[in-house]
């Protein structure tokens, strides 16, 4: 519609008597919810900008913006306002209102709105508007009269990977339905192409999910390989460590809503030094307390830090309670990127992946090129000869701990932005992060990285096709065959020492 | 350690003081089932809750016996018993249920809406045929994993590892509805076994009597494998495997040998479990069990046979007044037990009381 017209329309209501809309509104909410809907259809095919007011009152539960009395809608009457506000906003200024209400009219668009939209779909200009309201006017025009344009409206929806298209266009292949055999024929050819489109888009985000989660093993792994590289003992309190990132994730976020409610929107940056070093302050008291102790007898120390993590959890419990506490996105984690029509890229999910990089390459460049990293690494490759040459192998171990510890506190942080934060947390992770450092190899940050990303994708490509049970039990049995063939994982360190 | 504390200590006390004990401790297990058949309100009877209690804790102490010739003697800490225990439990469940459910199906599976039972369930209610799979399934299993496990030499840290993961796989796999053995509630409501009644008094004194007898019999044949060349080989191999090979033996056999004799008994244990207890559910399976079966030998001390049946009852008496009394605290007490018997006690409570023995 020319922009003229609608500033016409518009300052034409504003010069209407506002008690014209208020009775409109009264009409409405004493109006019985049958007539409602028969009214709300009306508005949906005639839309007048002076009731868009109305309508985004009516979405929210109100009969008007000033008016706060509640009003009760049930379901169906909630989605035709719905569709009457998409309708309505149809006519805004603003490309990207337009877009979403188009968007909207695909899925709820009523036949007696075809014409409307095809005198929008005639006048829109921005391109994006254009294409999406052709599909909602498409969806319509499957039940026009004559096949030409029910033929012409299947080829578009071909073109579409949306899962709305899929039922419709299968609803078509009845001829029970469609009479028209070239219209069935191309119904087919549609839908083909539509289950093609969206076996991508599914297949993708199965990859994306894997992508997430092997980030999530990969932060939970790392420090688990490298402690274990470096003494040769598992840490099995070290799923706990990712417990504590989340948890003191919870406590910034409270902390952060009491005294400075103005930076809320940034705890999660507050909380990862935090959360490493708290993690990194109970790894280092570990090591420093028990484990020490036990060099040598790798199985007892399996044993005493399975102890250490009871004592964490049922502390946590006792502190927190056993419940699940809330962690809450802020508004730059939440939403996401809409790549394919049925595939949205959730931001919480990319910034982990990307943050969980970074602290790999951080990591790397510490083993790499500092002084402690080449002390870590010369303890991982020979303890007693770095000990000869001067190397300080006992804070050594300690530091590394810390480090490894800390990094799965940095994990925790990122694991409160995607999932639940409960006391259990940790033991959730913490075989599969084994798995990771068994399949990658010790103090290998290649092997962790591949392996981390491996099971994780792994895990979430068998999960639909044989169930999760069943992939889980498949990836354990590959993992055993796996290590037939290579007993020290996928990038083995080439050493002669034997025990 | 050159040979198994059981035998020194045997030696040090003399033969007679032992064999005291031992019969001392005999004679209660035997009386307990006994006195359960006293009428009721008699002085001496005992209650239904104490007998199954104490023969659950004789079943939990056959799977410590059997984790102890594995960790104590060969080396392989295995944290996956859990699972075998539970496939025998299963397997006598099945029974079982096919027994409760008459010509029908399982109560469950008429939930699911299932219209026959499942290939695996065939034969199941004959109860030859479920003794057989209480043997079997945990056998075979073990069979299978140790065969590639030791394959490729995976030991020490791995080998805890990827039992664990085992487990774990297996709890999931019970979970399941699909699977057949009754998803989260597992099998329960049993009514009788071979006919008989298996909340009556003497059903169950019986039972606890079988359980007595597995456990005595289990101690008799771990303490002829430790004394025989087998043991010795086996003890070999725990302290140092690369000069056992190089002295011309092969390691896979006897390591695979005894991880599935272990696998068998706690199979065993698990099948006298079920019925006394009345439940089996796939939580038996969970990591958390079998590692606390862990703590149990480590307690009583590794390779020392008598140890870890001292454990199981230690831990588990304590565990039943814990959870009575501070519900709260029984973790941070297993947690504390779990790091101070490492820490301090390496070699459990008879390593304790050995040394007492000798000042």
């Amino acid at each position: 519609m020319p922009k003229a017209l609608y500033r016409l329309l518009l300052s034409l209501c504003l010069l209407l008597p506002l008690a014209a809309h208020a009775s409109e509104a009264e009409y409405f909410a004493a109006a019985k919810p049958n007539d409602q809907a028969r009214l709300l259809q009306e508005w949906a095919a005639q839309p007048d900008p002076a009731r868009l007011a109305l309508l985004t009152s009516l979405q929210q539960g109100r009969i008007s913006p000033d008016d706060n009395r509640k009003l009760r809608l049930n379901n169906r009457l909630r989605g035709l306002v719905d569709n009457a506000l998409a309708s309505h906003q149809l006519l805004s200024g603003d490309p990207a209102t337009r877009l979403q209400a188009a968007q909207q009219l695909q899925k709820t668009a009523q036949p007696a709105q075809v014409a409307f939209l095809d005198r929008q779909y005639a006048t829109e200009k921005d391109d994006s508007v254009h294409a999406a309201l052709g599909l909602a006017l498409a969806n319509l025009q499957l039940a026009a009269a004559e096949p030409s344009v029910r033929l012409a409206a299947v080829r578009l929806l071909g073109e579409t990977g949306d899962p709305m298209a899929r039922t419709r266009l299968e609803a078509l292949l009845d001829p029970a339905v469609e009479s028209d055999a070239g219209v069935r024929t191309a119904a087919e050819t549609s839908l083909a192409q539509v289950k093609r489109k969206l076996l991508v888009g599914e297949i993708l985000g199965q990859a994306f999910s894997g992508l997430s989660l092997g980030s999530i093993l990969l932060l939970a792994a790392l420090g688990l390989a490298i402690t274990f590289g470096l003494l040769g003992v598992i840490n099995m309190a070290h799923g706990e460590m990712l417990m504590l990132g989340a948890y003191t994730t919870y406590v910034v976020q409270i902390m952060v809503q009491r005294y400075a409610p103005g930076a809320l929107e940034f705890y999660p940056l507050l909380a990862l030094p935090v959360a490493f070093a708290v993690s990194a302050g109970v790894g280092m008291a570990l090591e420093r307390t028990v484990i020490r102790h036990l060099y040598g007898r790798p199985l007892e120390t399996l044993l005493a830090t399975w102890g250490i993590s009871l004592i964490l959890i049922q502390a946590i419990r006792l502190v927190f309670g056993a419940q699940n506490v809330e962690v809450a996105n802020p508004a730059w984690l939440s939403g996401g990127i809409q790549v394919l029509p049925n595939l949205v890229l959730p931001w919480s999910r990319i910034v982990i992946i990307g943050f969980a990089l970074f602290v790999v390459l951080l990591t790397w460049l510490l083993l790499n090129r500092t002084r402690l990293g080449l002390n870590v690494r010369a303890v991982t490759q020979n303890r007693n000869m770095a000990a000869c040459c001067g190397v300080p192998t006992g804070r050594v171990d300690m530091l590394a701990f810390g480090l490894g510890s800390g990094i799965a506190g940095l994990g925790g942080v990122a694991l409160s932005q995607i999932g639940n934060v409960g006391p259990d947390l940790g033991q959730s992770y913490i075989i599969d992060s084994f798995l990771v450092v068994v399949l990658g190899g010790v103090g290998q940050l290649a092997g962790s990285l591949w392996a981390a990303f491996g099971l994780g994708i792994a895990n979430k490509l068998l999960e639909p096709q044989i169930g999760a049970v069943l992939g889980k039990i498949l990836i354990l049995a590959l993992i055993i065959l796996f290590i037939q063939k290579r007993p020290q994982g996928l990038f083995a360190l080439k050493g002669r020492v034997i025990d | 350690m050159n040979q198994p504390l059981l035998v020194t200590a045997t030696q040090k006390a003399g033969p007679k003081l032992s064999l005291a004990i031992g019969a001392v401790v005999l004679l209660v297990l035997v009386a307990l089932p006994l006195l359960s058949l006293l009428p009721d309100g008699h002085a001496l009877q005992v209650s239904a809750y104490t007998l199954t209690l104490v023969g659950k804790i004789l079943c939990y102490a056959i799977v410590a016996l059997a984790l102890d010739l594995v960790w104590g003697y060969a080396g392989l800490l295995s944290l996956g018993h859990g699972l075998f225990f539970a496939l025998g439990g299963y397997a006598m469940g099945m029974y079982l249920m096919r027994e409760a459910a008459g010509d029908g199906l399982p109560a469950f599976m008429s939930f699911l809406s299932w219209s026959e039972l499942p290939w695996y369930w065939a034969g199941t209610q004959h109860f030859a045929w479920a003794m057989c799979l209480v043997v079997l399934a945990p056998g075979l299993l073990a069979l299978v994993f140790g065969y590639f496990a030791f394959r490729s030499r995976i030991k020490g840290v791995y080998f805890s590892i990827m039992t664990q993961a085992l487990t774990f796989a297996g709890m999931l796999l019970f979970f399941r509805n699909e699977t057949g053995f009754g998803g989260n509630n597992g099998f329960t409501n049993f009514r009788t076994l071979l006919g008989f009644d298996i909340t009556a008094q003497g059903t169950r004194a019986v039972l606890f009597l079988l359980t007595v007898a597995l456990l005595v019999a289990s101690l008799y044949l771990g303490w002829r494998l430790a004394r025989s060349k087998f043991g010795r080989v086996l003890t070999a191999l725990r302290d140092a495997e690369n000069r056992l090979m190089f002295c011309g033996y092969d390691p896979r056999g006897f390591k695979l040998f005894i991880w599935v004799l272990s696998a068998v008994l706690c199979g065993l244990a698990g099948a006298l479990y079920v019925p006394q207890v009345g439940i089996i559910n796939p939580s038996e399976m969970s990591p958390t069990n079998s590692i606390e079966a862990a703590v149990w030998v480590a307690l009583g001390g590794r390779g020392t046979l008598i140890g870890p049946l001292l454990g199981a009852g230690l831990v588990n008496g304590m565990k039943s007044w814990f959870t009575v009394a501070f519900p709260e605290f029984w973790l941070f007490f297993l947690g504390a037990l779990f790091i101070l018997v490492t820490l301090y006690l390496p070699k459990g409570v008879v390593g304790l009381l050995k040394k007492r023995g000798e000042q």
